[in-house]
């Protein structure tokens, strides 16, 4: 146990000092993030996420949001178990179409007011895989979209920016 | 061809004959045998423990007499040597189309492939996967992609088909047009018709596809009592985007992009696995330093995706120290891949022919100073979790794959190998740069999540010291500059097998060309396909709340098995 809490202790708190050359951008953005949140939301941001149809590159990026660099529920930004909780849909892949109808559900499931942001070049605009007998192509096709992040993947920085421009 | 042993090749040569087997052999490790001896072949296969590896069919293929290979390098050779016979089979029967089947073995580190034909308009063949349940799925999926009917399968209901296309359509027959005739909206798979479970007390979970965490889509069905697993009933497909489809026609340097999209976390891998079956297909070698190049994009994916497994698996059981810890290092590790080759999950820096990217003698340095510091994390966080014993409560004898059951599905990479299944491409059909390094593949027997976890921790030692191998061979100025060879259009109907060790194991890529240096056919067989089967066996007689530790212990790729 001691050896956890001295590991501990010498990691230190990441996702303040590491941002001070490389993450300055991202803690400015977040703070302005939070401001912005604050004001629609009340200081938090449900989001539900929903992989249509993705690779699973997409997916690694928005894991690394919850990573201590990013650790990005300091933001009150937080990823939640139901669409019933969530304010957002971050919606990542092509709709394939096994999973149009469960697309569709979600949305429905998700409260008003809601947003819903296209994460990848895949959800934004088709990307690899494009319109197809197995693919809807783009979220837009299937669902209103309001805000697009595109990237193959979008890196863990592009998705915090995307938030923003939400708010 | 590897050193197998010659008499028991014989032996089972023999056996063949006496089977009433004939083998017409387009190249020797290419034999093509009559459809009505599909199964018994399977049989005598799985006597001489010949290994399942992936199955795959092909609409009237574009014809070639040969399969091209790499011929100097005798431990080099997946596929073979350019052997062009005379008598190749006759593809087309009277005019009638012909489905052409393939099933590759796998034994001693030698790939097999064995094929025959069947005619269009009744393309029946007997089934494999009463002899191996490898064969489940993959011929499943053949069945609902071309309509050819495996008699005799154990499970004949629908894999890859929900409800985007009917009955009686296929959507990899040439006649199905890419774009097919969905309607507006697919309805949901709703009649699917899942294993029930009955008497005092037992009762269904359904979940998903849609789940609660940040994950990729499919059904689980359980049965269950009280909070004990009796049953798991996989149901993917959900994220079939058509990849099979989508790779005809476009050209080799297209469907390397398209490659790399086939599983997100595995692009190094598929990429380098495409690679090799074109160049097979080609008949070019890629310089050494692409090689070396391709090993170290590997081996930096492979520690990436551990790293993160390992977090993952802790953070399953709410040990939030070791997931924060593991994370952090997957974080740096990728921002190092941002900074060296341009792309956190280093997609889109495999080209034919060799690599799109290169390292600096001061990016090397770098590489150093980063495996160095990595070595000195993991000591301090591998001692802390080893000490944990309540990450030991919850790891230890949960999700248990015996060696039996491990083998029989052909489990493989870490999964296979946490339950005693040894086989690992890099080692048992070594392919280049991995003859020149010097490595162990290390192995645990005891197939439960602890297994999974260390031998996790293990590969990422072998990884890092295969990277302080390949750093100072890139840093060795005596090796040309090069990092591409030339393309060169393949024949019309050459065809290639890539076989590489991605981070979840084996992967087996098939191509074949059609005219112009288009891909007439591309079929990627991602390690979760057997994985899959396996972790159906690991969840029983475990209690519902550690399904997502199971699951994530295994960690098999929905998008790479759906395709």
């Amino acid at each position: 146990m001691l050896r956890l809490f001295s590991k501990i202790i010498k990691t230190g708190v990441v996702s303040e000092s590491i941002p001070v050359v490389q993450d300055d951008e991202l803690e400015a953005l977040g703070i302005e993030l939070k401001n912005q949140i604050s004001k629609k939301f009340s200081g938090s941001i449900a989001i539900r996420q929903v992989d249509a149809g993705s690779c699973n590159g997409c997916e690694l990026e928005i894991h690394a949001l919850n990573n201590p660099y990013y650790a990005i529920e300091r933001f009150g930004i937080h990823f939640v178990a139901s669409p019933r909780h969530a304010d957002v849909l971050l919606v990542t892949g092509v709709v394939s179409r096994h999973m149009q109808t469960a697309l569709l559900r979600v949305y429905e499931a998700t409260p008003n007011p809601k947003w819903v942001i296209a994460a990848g070049d895949c959800a934004t605009c088709g990307g690899e895989f494009g319109v197809s007998y197995a693919s809807c192509g783009a979220v837009a096709n299937v669902i209103p979209v309001d805000l697009k992040i595109a990237g193959c993947p979008p890196t863990p920085l592009a998705l915090v920016q995307g938030l923003l421009a939400l708010c | 061809m590897n050193p197998v042993n010659k008499s028991s090749e014989n032996d089972f040569l023999n056996l063949l004959t006496e089977a009433g087997i004939v083998i017409r052999t387009a190249s020797p490790l290419v034999w093509q045998i009559e459809a009505e001896h599909w199964r018994t072949f399977a049989e005598l296969a799985m006597l001489h423990h010949y290994r399942w590896v992936a199955g795959w069919v092909e609409e009237n293929p574009p014809q070639s007499p040969f399969i091209k290979g790499e011929e100097n390098d005798s431990s080099q050779s997946l596929f073979l040597k350019e052997e062009a016979t005379k008598d190749s089979p006759p593809l087309q029967r009277g005019g009638v189309g012909i489905f052409m089947v393939n099933a590759c073995f796998e034994k001693n580190g030698t790939y097999l492939v064995l094929r025959t034909t069947v005619n269009l308009n009744h393309p029946v063949l007997p089934s494999q996967a009463t002899v191996y349940p490898a064969a489940n799925r993959s011929e499943r999926h053949s069945h609902d992609m071309f309509g050819i009917t495996f008699t005799d399968h154990p499970d004949p209901r629908r894999w890859t088909r929900h409800q985007a296309w009917g009955k009686q359509d296929f959507p990899l027959r040439k006649d199905f047009p890419l774009q097919g005739s969905p309607p507006a909206i697919t309805p949901p798979d709703r009649h699917y018709d899942f294993i029930k479970g009955y008497g005092e007390g037992v009762y269904e979970i359904p979940v998903g596809p849609i789940h609660a965490g940040i994950i990729e889509p499919a059904h689980f069905r359980f049965q269950a009592v009280g909070e004990l697993i009796l049953n798991l009933e996989e149901r993917l497909g959900y994220v079939h985007k058509g990849i099979e489809k989508l790779a005809e026609g476009k050209t080799a340097q297209e469907l390397i992009r398209l490659a790399g999209r086939v599983s997100g976390d595995t692009t190094v891998g598929h990429s380098w696995a495409a690679c090799m079956a074109m160049e097979h297909a080609a008949g070019i070698t890629p310089p050494p330093r692409a090689s070396l190049l391709r090993a170290v994009l590997a081996e930096r994916e492979r520690i990436a995706n551990h790293l993160g497994d390992m977090g993952a698996i802790c953070n399953d059981v709410a040990f939030s120290f070791a997931f924060m810890q593991f994370s952090r290092l997957r974080e740096s590790w990728l921002r190092h891949n941002a900074r060296l080759f341009g792309h956190r999950l280093l997609m889109d820096k495999l080209v034919t022919g060799g690599v799109a990217c290169d390292v600096s003698p001061s990016d090397c340095a770098l590489m150093t100073q980063e495996i160095a510091a990595l070595r000195e994390e993991l000591a301090d966080i591998i001692t802390a979790v080893d000490l944990n014993t309540s990450l030991e409560d919850r790891l230890y004898t949960a999700g248990y794959l015996s060696k039996q059951t491990a083998a029989a599905f052909g489990t493989l990479g870490y999964v296979g190998r946490a339950s005693g299944q040894a086989f690992d491409v890099r080692r048992d059909a070594p392919y280049a740069p991995y003859q020149q390094l010097n490595f162990n593949v290390p192995i645990e027997t005891q197939g439960d999540i602890a297994s999974r976890f260390w031998i996790r921790a293990k590969e990422i030692n072998v990884s890092l010291k295969l990277l302080e191998q390949l750093l100072t061979h890139l840093s060795d100025d005596t090796i040309s500059a090069d990092l591409v060879t030339a393309w060169q259009t393949p024949a019309v109907g050459s065809e290639g097998l890539g076989c590489v060790e991605g981070w979840r194991g084996e992967i087996v890529v098939y191509i074949r060309f059609g005219e112009n240096n288009q891909i007439a056919r591309y079929y990627p067989r991602d390690p979760s396909q057997h994985n899959w089967l396996a972790l159906e066996k690991i969840v029983l007689n475990n209690i519902v709340p550690d399904f997502p530790v199971c699951n994530k212990s295994v960690n098999p790729s929905y998008s790479g098995t759906d395709l």
